[in-house]
C-alpha cells in the first residue's frame, strides 16, 4: 500500500460546520440512512457471469460495510471484478447470490419502480467514458435525473446550474458533449451525479480517460464532497487516486485482500490541504 | 416525470434523425392518404351512378322486350328469333302501351311513354352534320318521367303527336356541334333524310362514364316511325308511377296486364321485362359498395406495410440508442418513462404521417381521378387516423418494451 501522504489526521482541520455544507446538495436525501445504518451493507455478494464451460466467476464472495461520510477507493488488477461490484452496489445489475443492503434496505428484493427510484435519488453514479446523453447540452443532461425524479422545471433548473457550478462549469451550460473537453464531460457527469443530493457517490475509474490536469480538478472535487459530508466509493487502479481516499479496499480475483484506512470516516480526505478548497461549495 | 416530459423526450428522439423520421412518416402518410382517397374514388363514382339512375327519372319503371337485348338499343322489329322456352315471343306494341296507361287496373300508373329508339341518326343543319347517338319518338309525357327539362323553346305537345309533326327537341351535345352559337329553336333540321323542326333544347345533364347523355333526340312518336324506325313494335314503355313508394305496385300491376296481354301463364317465361328504379338502385349501390370495400382493401395493405416500416424505424432507433437508454436507466428512469418515451415516438410518427395524409387526400380529392370526382367520406379519415394510430402503438410496443425491459447493464454495455 503506497500511501505518499501521512498526514496529521486531527479532527480539527474541519469544522462540523462544514459536514453538512450548503449547496445543492444540502437537501436531504430521500430515505437517507438513518444515524445508525451504514449506507452501504454487502454480504458475501457473488456474481457468475456465462454458463456451463465459459463460466467466469467476477465475485467470489464479498463482503464490505461503508460508514456515511466514508470516501471508498477500491483498487485491483484489470479483471479483479471492481466494475461488477460497482455494477452492483450502483443497482444497475444484480448479484448471483448474497445480500446488498443500502442505507438499511434490501435493494434487490425492491420492484422495478422502486429500484429505479433508488437509482434515480439515492446513488449517484459516475462512468469512466462520461455516459453523458449526446446532443443534449450539458444543464439539460444534468436537469435530466431531477426529471425522472419529477421535480418541477424551475427547480431543476436552479439545482442543475448549482450543480454545474459546484463542478466550475457555470461558463458551459448551453455546450452538448462533443463541445466539451473530456475533462469537462466528466465534471458535468460528476454534477449529473451529484444533483439530486444522492446518499452515495460511485465512480468507476472516472480519471481513467482525463489527463493529469482534468484529473486533478475531478479529484479536488471529490475530496470537497467528502469535506462536505458525502460518502464516495470510487474504482481506481492508480495509486494517485486511491490516496486521495480515507480507505482503500483490495480485490484480487473477485475477493477482497486488503482494507486499509488511511483516515477516519469522519475526518476530512487526505489530501484535501494539498489544493485550495474553493467557495463553491456554499454557492447556491 | 409527466407526460408532457416524456413527449419532449420522444420529439427531442424524433427530431435527432429527421431523415429518417420523415421517411417513416412518409410510409403512413402514402397509406392513409391511399385509404382515404380510394374511398372517396369509390364513394364518387358510386353517387354518379346512383345520380344517373335519378336522373333517369325516379319512380320510373320501364318496359322492354326481353328478347331485344334490353332497353335503350334499336328496337327488335317483328320480334321472331326468340331464345328460351317461348314460342309466342311478340314485341311490345302501342296496344300494350295504351292497355296500360287506361287500364283502371293500374291504379299506381301516373303516366305511360311508348318509345321507339333509331340510334347513330346522321343530322345535318346547313353546312354542319352531326351523328345523333340517340334518336327518341315518344309522348310528350316521357320529359316529366325521365327528369327531361329544356333550356329554352318548348316540350312537343300532345297535338304534335297525333298530328305526327316532325317537331324535335334536342339535347345540349346536338345543339352545340350543329348550331354553335346560334339559337336552335325555330330551325329546321335534317335527320336520315327528314326534315324535323327544332322546338326545344334539353337542359344539360352531362356526360358520365363514356356516354354522353346530352348526345340526344326527342321527337312525337309516330313523327319518329315514319321517318327512321317503321312501324314495328316499340323500344320500351316508359311508365311514371304516382309516387316513390308505389313503384312496386306499378310494377305487379304492368305485370298482371302484360302477362294477360302476351299470354303469358304459370311457368312461362314472360317476353318483356320491367326495369325497376328503385330495385336497380339498391343492387347498383350494393355493386359499388363491394368495389368500394374492395379499393379499401387494397389500400389498408398499404397502411399496413407502412405500419412495418415503424416497426422496422423503431427498431433500429431502440439498437441504435441502446446505450442512451441504459444511461437513462442509469439515472433512474423507470421502465414507464422508456416505454412511454418510445411509444410516443412511434405514436408521433404515425400521427403526424396519418394527419399529413389526410391532407394529400383532402388535396387529391379536389382533382378528378380515372374520371371520378372523388367524394370523401368523413368516417374513413377517422378510420385511417385510428387505424394508422393504433398500428403505430401495436407495432411500436414490441421495440419499445424490449428497450424498457433492458437492465441498465445490459443496455450500456451494448455497443
Ligand atoms: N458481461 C460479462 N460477461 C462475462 N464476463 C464478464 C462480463 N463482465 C465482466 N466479465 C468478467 O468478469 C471479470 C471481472 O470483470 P470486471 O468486473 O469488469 O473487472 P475490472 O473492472 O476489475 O477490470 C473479468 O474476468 C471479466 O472478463
Ligand atoms: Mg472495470
Amino acid at each position: 500500500m503506497s500511501s505518499p501522504m501521512d498526514g496529521p489526521m486531527d479532527g480539527d482541520r474541519h469544522g462540523s460546520a462544514s459536514r453538512w455544507a450548503g449547496g445543492p446538495m444540502s437537501e436531504p436525501a430521500e430515505g437517507a440512512a438513518t444515524a445508525g445504518d451504514p449506507v452501504l451493507l454487502i454480504r458475501d455478494v457473488t456474481k457468475v457471469y456465462g454458463e456451463g464451460e465459459a463460466t467466469v466467476r467476477a465475485l467470489r464472495g464479498v463482503s464490505l460495510t461503508v460508514e456515511p461520510g466514508d470516501y471508498v477507493a477500491i483498487m485491483g488488477a484489470s479483471g479483479s471484478g471492481k466494475s461488477t461490484l460497482m455494477n452492483i452496489i450502483g443497482c444497475l445489475d444484480v448479484p448471483t447470490a448474497g445480500t446488498y443492503l443500502l442505507g438499511g434496505v434490501d435493494v434487490g428484493a425492491l420492484d422495478e419502480v422502486r429500484q429505479a427510484r433508488v437509482r434515480n435519488r439515492r446513488i449517484g453514479f459516475i462512468f469512466q467514458s462520461f455516459n453523458l446523453i449526446p446532443r443534449m447540452t450539458a444543464l439539460a443532461n444534468v436537469e435530466l435525473p431531477l426529471a425522472y425524479g419529477g421535480v418541477r422545471a424551475a427547480e431543476r433548473r436552479r439545482r442543475a446550474l448549482a450543480a454545474l457550478g459546484l463542478v466550475g462549469l457555470s461558463d458551459r451550460v448551453g455546450h452538448q458533449p462533443n463541445e466539451l473537453s473530456g475533462g469537462q464531460q466528466q465534471r458535468v457527469a460528476v454534477a449529473r451525479a451529484l444533483v439530486t443530493s444522492p446518499t452515495l457517490l460511485l465512480a468507476d475509474e472516472p480519471t481513467g480517460a482525463l489527463d493529469s490536469t482534468s484529473t486533478r480538478d475531478v479529484l479536488a472535487i471529490f475530496d470537497r464532497l467528502s469535506l462536505g459530508g458525502r460518502t464516495i466509493v470510487v474504482i481506481t487502479h492508480e495509486d494517485d487516486v486511491a490516496a486521495h481516499a480515507k480507505r482503500v479496499v483490495r480485490l484480487m480475483d473477485g475477493r477482497i485482500v486488503d482494507d486499509r484506512r488511511q483516515a477516519p470516516v469522519d475526518g476530512p480526505p487526505p489530501l484535501i490541504g494539498d489544493r485550495p478548497a474553493t467557495g463553491a461549495m456554499s454557492e447556491r | 416525470m409527466n407526460v408532457l416530459e416524456i413527449t419532449r423526450f420522444a420529439v427531442r428522439g424524433l427530431t435527432a434523425n429527421k431523415m429518417r423520421s420523415i421517411l417513416t412518416m412518409l410510409g403512413i402518410l402514402i397509406g392513409v392518404a391511399a385509404v382515404i382517397l380510394l374511398v372517396a374514388v369509390g364513394q364518387g363514382s358510386s353517387d354518379v351512378i346512383k345520380q344517373r339512375i335519378q336522373s333517369l327519372g325516379a319512380n320510373t319503371l320501364t318496359v322492354s322486350a326481353s328478347f331485344s337485348g334490353g332497353f335503350g338499343g334499336p328496337a327488335g322489329r317483328g320480334g321472331g328469333g326468340a331464345a328460351g322456352p317461348r314460342t309466342q315471343a311478340r314485341g311490345l306494341t302501342l296496344e300494350d302501351a295504351r292497355a296500360i296507361a287506361s287500364s283502371g287496373d293500374a291504379p299506381s300508373v301516373k303516366s305511360v311513354s311508348p318509345l321507339v329508339t333509331s340510334s347513330s341518326a346522321t343530322t345535318t343543319y346547313e353546312g354542319a352534320s352531326h351523328s345523333i347517338s340517340q334518336v327518341v319518338g315518344t309522348y310528350p309525357s316521357y320529359f316529366e318521367a325521365t327528369n327531361k327539362s329544356v333550356t329554352s323553346g318548348a316540350y312537343f305537345t300532345n297535338q304534335d303527336v297525333t298530328a305526327v309533326r316532325k317537331v324535335v327537341v334536342i339535347g345540349k351535345t346536338v345543339a352545340d356541334e350543329l348550331f354553335g352559337q346560334v339559337d336552335p329553336v325555330g330551325k329546321k333540321v335534317n335527320i336520315q333524310g327528314a326534315g324535323f323542326t327544332v322546338v326545344g333544347v334539353l337542359k344539360e345533364s352531362g356526360s358520365t362514364g363514356g356516354q354522353d347523355a346530352d348526345d340526344v333526340a326527342v321527337a312525337p312518336l309516330p313523327a319518329v316511325q315514319q321517318s327512321l324506325t317503321g312501324y314495328g313494335s316499340l323500344g320500351g314503355i316508359v311508365v311514371q308511377a304516382t309516387s316513390a313508394e308505389t313503384t312496386d305496385a306499378a310494377e305487379a300491376e304492368i305485370t298482371a296486364i302484360l302477362d294477360q296481354r302476351h299470354e303469358i301463364t304459370g311457368s312461362a317465361t314472360a317476353d318483356y321485362r320491367i326495369l325497376n328504379q328503385a330495385s336497380l338502385q339498391e343492387t347498383v349501390t350494393e355493386a359499388t359498395g363491394t368495389f368500394t370495400v374492395l379499393l379499401a382493401a387494397v389500400a389498408a395493405i398499404s397502411l399496413l406495410v407502412g405500419g412495418i416500416g415503424i416497426t422496422n424505424i423503431m427498431l433500429v432507433t431502440v439498437t441504435e440508442r441502446t446505450r442512451e437508454i441504459g444511461i437513462r436507466k442509469a439515472i433512474g428512469a423507470p421502465r414507464g418513462a422508456i416505454l412511454g418515451q418510445f411509444l410516443i415516438e412511434a405514436t408521433l410518427l404515425s400521427l403526424v404521417g396519418g394527419l399529413l395524409g389526410v391532407g394529400v387526400a383532402v388535396a387529391g380529392s379536389r382533382f378528378t381521378i380515372a374520371g371520378v370526382q372523388p367524394v370523401i367520406v368523413p368516417q374513413s379519415i377517422v378510420l385511417a387516423l385510428g387505424v394508422s394510430v393504433a398500428i403505430g402503438l401495436f407495432f411500436g410496443s414490441y421495440p419499445a418494451n424490449r428497450a424498457a425491459k433492458l437492465r441498465p447493464i445490459e443496455a450500456l454495455r451494448f455497443e
